[in-house]
């Protein structure tokens, strides 16, 4: 009975959905104060609902209750607790549950956080994201109802994916989904400033914040799902270019652009109808992304069993929201009249490259990702795109960016002397230079590759740059001066990130030592000045799984650095065998050593990787996550927020502000 | 600059941007795109032998090998209409096995065995690779083999 | 000037129309060379009882579905409950090819969810899904009165799947539907 609850909650939600996907958007049109007053008491209820489904699907997994289906597809009553909550977000449908619970919650956080917004522009706004509620509140009930009943009851469940029975899994698909949805943010109040009309730049000002949110869920997002496949596919990488991460990639790479161009249109009040463009961009990528992982269109390792119906239903709402938006766009963004031009040599030119570049970045990724269903169908076969690929072509596009973010941080807003910004960074840039050099003795053995240094230099450059004001005025004991506002320092946090991960992708894609060996008990392999002794396998019992464990020591010179246990596991319900390898972390380098299969006569399948830096890969995601919620933060925003309450609405507010 | 020149430069930056991003994209895919072959396309010659592709198909039962305590492992990978020889030295994927579908990345040798630089097998019980799926529906002898 | 905001609709419409393509042409919708041929000489033991035997034969020259199915594939269990309608109320006897399995856990499901199928052939090995070309389970099969196949489905069966493809195809052979 419970379940049927459940199901009954998401109808419900669904029809608070419709009233706010319709009404509050005629009323601003019509100006009919009561239905624009409608917008907020639906978004809640809408929560309170979806909350409750949520609820009660995770009460059934709590409970063993295999008469629901998705339960026993995913569950089982040796599954440890914490799994079973996990469990949730495990398959498609529970994981479509919580992208919606996500997006009522960011509906209901834009509902509680715009009183200081025109009445009729935050309707429009919530109406926007109720439309994207309807869309995939009709997808799970008429496709993928999570509460479908089976019945009889499954005796013991299915369990759930041992891949996916994993910390870092757990929270990995919440953070996604909250920077995948929250885009919907920045999409609906561009499309709500597409609907108003005539369109002021206070537009950009409110927008900031949320994207900024947004996006820095996202970053941790990936950096999780990269960081969780790094240790658990047993592959040993941290990045595959497969269909999946790309389709995470994509809207970030788009939102990152974003955020910059919206600093233009908040600043100057130019680039307008570019940013608009860009928020229903960084949206659309986020649900062709759902849409890829979801339709079997394309191949992964990460996708979920895949359903044309299901496909189909998605691209419907991908052509009708991003196709209606870019309707409106086509009719009102001409409207839009820039403010102003810009000066060849400041802010406002850098932010354009950086656009350009990563708007072109965007595109390289996205024609690498369906370049084979293009081949496909046009008859040419079945082909694939592999990774060298997308280390060539995105390297290309992200070389310039790090050049010029560093001068592009220091470039006055509304233009300034060229010969002023070179001067100002030379010694900068000399100090990155040597330092480059320096790290490249040291952590190369013989150069083979002229791109390593490059990117060694490119990645100091940038943390160096980064930090150079507040450095520079420690040096000089500028006391007198203003403080760093925080969203200047998360702008030096943030890059001070992309310049730590520039650093640790290079390092570590150049200098990583790979081997498979074959090893018996006694055997030794001596990788990058480490000695790995294989020690034997013995057998081992988890709470829902056999193993076989490896004993690997690893020394250093003689004197032991660690002892690894890398498991082969078979978990005892779904019998599937799956790697479990082992790690020794270390900022300056990783070791990994994963337990392949029995070769025969006590021997061992090993495969042995040494991988320098490649904590700074993760480090930098980090850091770029903390500058956005700096940026995110900054008293800027609220202080807009307690002014803009004051002021009439639809009247044009001076910024005064310098940078 | 004035606004109509800024504008120019505008469209003339994202015209260049996307012009190289193309040029960029059509040199690499010429590089790196790799092409699936099914065993029956290699045994008619479809395949080229000088550059790599990935083979599809099943593990033939009893077909998996290796000499004791040697990394190298040999198996036949069959459409049921042809089969053809493969030698990959490394570590399998966890679910590689008989009758399992399979793909590899690799060279076809003059002899017409492969050599695979890396094996993938399927991610679940459920379903097959599509592609691998595909070259076995399409190599499939009429009525009973 | 106006014309270049539509620049994004116009690139948008025609992505769309690709992914469109692309799920028409999804790999399992592909027509089986089996279809409208002869289906494949097989005998298995049975599931319940080794000592009879599943065969060509067996289907009597009746219109006749082949299911493969495995208690270690979900999809099977997906459409198990529709298969338990079906062997009530489509007239079409349903026969199973338990695929890859161990006969004591396959019998122990047949109990627990209910057994649709008027008889299993038992195929641990495999070889006999192989003749039917089976790469997935589960699949289905529809056989017509002749012996030939007359459709193939991947991928579990449902109600819409069945009311579209198979209703039709079985209304012809057999003359009516439910098939006497």
């Amino acid at each position: 009975m419970i379940p049927e609850l459940g199901q009954f909650a998401l109808v419900l939600a669904l029809g608070l959905a419709l009233i706010q996907a319709s009404l509050p958007l005629i009323g601003a049109a019509q100006g009919r104060d009561e239905w624009i007053a409608l917008a907020r008491p639906m978004a809640a209820g809408q929560f309170v609902f979806v909350a409750a489904a949520f609820l009660i699907l995770t009460h059934a997994f709590t409970i063993d209750d295999f008469s629901v289906r998705y339960v026993a597809m995913h569950s089982n009553t040796a599954l440890p607790f914490a799994y079973k909550v996990a469990a949730v977000w495990g398959g498609h449908e529970g994981s479509l549950l919580l992208w919606m619970l996500i997006l009522a919650g960011w509906t209901l956080a834009v509902a509680a956080a715009s009183r200081s917004l025109p009445e009729a522009y935050a309707a429009r706004v919530i109406g926007v994201l109720g439309i994207v509620s309807v869309g995939i509140l009709s997808f799970m009930l008429l496709t993928s109802n999570p509460f479908d009943r089976l019945l009889p009851a499954a005796v013991d469940g299915n369990d759930l994916n041992p891949l996916l029975q994993d910390p870092a899994f757990a929270i990995h698909p919440p953070m996604l989904y909250l920077g995948y949805v929250g885009f919907s943010v920045p999409f609906a109040f561009a499309v709500a400033a597409l609907l108003t009309g005539s369109l002021d730049k206070r537009w950009a000002r409110w927008t900031r914040p949320w994207t900024l949110g947004a996006w820095l869920f996202q970053t941790l997002g990936i950096a999780l799902g990269s960081w969780w496949a790094y240790y658990e596919l047993g592959w040993g990488g941290w990045w595959f270019w497969d269909p999946v991460e790309n389709a995470s990639f994509m809207p970030w790479l788009a939102g990152t652009a974003l955020i910059h161009s919206l600093a233009v249109t908040d600043r100057r009040g130019i680039f307008k109808s570019w940013t608009i463009l860009l928020a229903i961009l960084a949206f659309s990528l986020s649900l062709l992304g759902t849409f890829i992982v979801r339709s079997g269109l394309l191949t992964s390792v990460h996708a979920f069993a895949s359903d044309p119906e299901r496909g189909l239903f998605i691209l419907m709402l991908l052509m009708l929201i991003t196709g209606g938006a870019l309707v409106l766009y086509a009719m009102r963004a001409g409207r839009m009249e820039a403010e102003g031009g810009f000066k060849l040599v400041s802010r406002e030119a850098f932010l354009l490259l950086n656009n350009i570049l990563l708007v072109v970045a965007t595109g390289l990724v996205l024609v690498g990702t369906l370049y084979p269903m293009v081949l496909d169908a046009a008859g040419y076969g079945t082909v694939s795109v592999g990774p060298p690929y997308f280390n060539t072509t995105f390297s290309i596009p992200m070389l310039p960016l790090v050049l010029l973010l560093g001068l592009g941080m220091h470039a006055s807003w509304l233009g300034m002397r060229g010969e002023t910004l070179v001067r100002k960074l030379v010694p900068a840039a000399i100090i990155a230079v040597l330092g480059g050099i320096v790290l490249t003795v040291v952590v190369s053995r013989g150069l083979d590759n002229v791109l390593t240094p490059i990117g060694i230099i490119a990645g100091l450059w940038v943390v160096i740059a980064s930090f150079w004001d507040p450095i520079m005025r420690l040096v000089r004991r500028e006391s007198r001066t203003v403080p760093l506002s925080r969203a200047q320092w998360g702008m030096i946090v943030a890059h001070a990130g992309v310049g730590l991960f520039v650093l640790g992708v290079t390092v570590t894609s150049a200098f990583t030592i790979e081997s498979d060996q074959a090893m018996a008990p006694g055997d030794s392999a001596s990788i990058a000045g480490f000695d790995f002794e294989f020690r034997g396998v013995r057998e081992v019992e988890g709470p829902n799984y056999d193993a076989y464990e490896a004993e690997v020591a690893v020394r250093r010179n003689g004197s032991p650095v660690t002892l690894l246990a890398p498991q082969k596991r078979v978990y005892r319900v779904q019998r599937n065998p799956m790697t479990e390898a082992a790690i020794d972390p270390a900022l300056r380098r990783d070791l990994f050593v994963a337990l392949g299969e029995p070769l025969g006569g006590n021997a061992w399948s090993v495969r042995i990787q040494y991988r320098p830096m490649l904590r700074f890969v993760w480090l930098g995601a980090l850091l770029m996550a903390l500058g956005g919620l700096l940026a995110a933060t900054d008293r800027r925003y609220r202080a807009e927020q307690r002014q803009a309450a004051e002021v009439t609405p639809g009247r044009l507010v001076g910024n005064t502000e310098t940078a | 600059m004035t606004p109509r020149r800024q504008r120019m430069a505008l469209i003339a930056a994202v015209v260049a941007g996307v012009a190289v991003s193309v040029a960029l994209a059509l040199v690499a895919f010429r590089e790196n795109v790799l092409l699936f072959f099914s065993p029956t396309e290699v045994v008619a010659g479809e395949a080229p032998t000088e550059r790599g592709f990935r083979l599809g198909g099943m593990v033939a039962e009893g077909s998996v090998s290796r000499e004791e305590g040697s990394l190298t492992v040999e198996f036949v990978v069959t459409d049921f209409a042809n089969s053809i020889p493969v030698s990959y030295t490394g570590l399998l994927p966890d679910l590689f096995g008989e009758g399992q579908g399979v793909v590899a990345r690799g060279q076809l040798n003059t002899d017409g065995s492969f050599d695979a630089e890396e094996v993938l097998a399927k991610h679940d019980e459920n379903y097959m690779p599509p592609e691998v799926a595909e070259a076995l529906e399409r190599a499939h002898p009429e009525g009973s083999p | 000037m106006m014309w270049r905001y539509a620049i994004p609709i116009v690139m948008f419409v025609g992505l769309g129309a690709l992914f469109l393509n692309g799920l028409d042409r999804d790999t399992r919708t592909i027509v089986s060379p089996f279809l409208g041929k002869p289906a494949p000489e097989f005998a298995l033991p049975q599931l319940e009882d080794p000592e009879a035997t599943l065969s060509n034969a067996t289907f009597g020259g009746r219109t006749s579905l082949l299911n493969i199915w495995a208690t270690w594939c979900p999809g099977c269990r997906d459409e198990h409950p529709f298969l338990n309608e079906l062997s009530e109320s489509s007239g079409v006897p349903i026969y199973g090819l338990n695929w890859k399995d161990d006969r004591a856990v396959a019998l122990t499901w047949l109990d627990t969810l209910g057994n649709p199928y008027t008889a299993s052939g038992y195929d641990p090995v495999g070889d006999v899904g192989i003749d039917w070309g089976a790469y997935a389970a589960p699949e289905t099969f529809l056989i017509g009165r002749n012996g030939t196949v007359l459709y193939k489905h991947i991928a579990p069966l449902t109600p819409a799947v069945w009311e579209t493809e198979f209703v039709p195809r079985i209304t012809e052979d057999c003359g009516s539907y439910p098939c006497k």
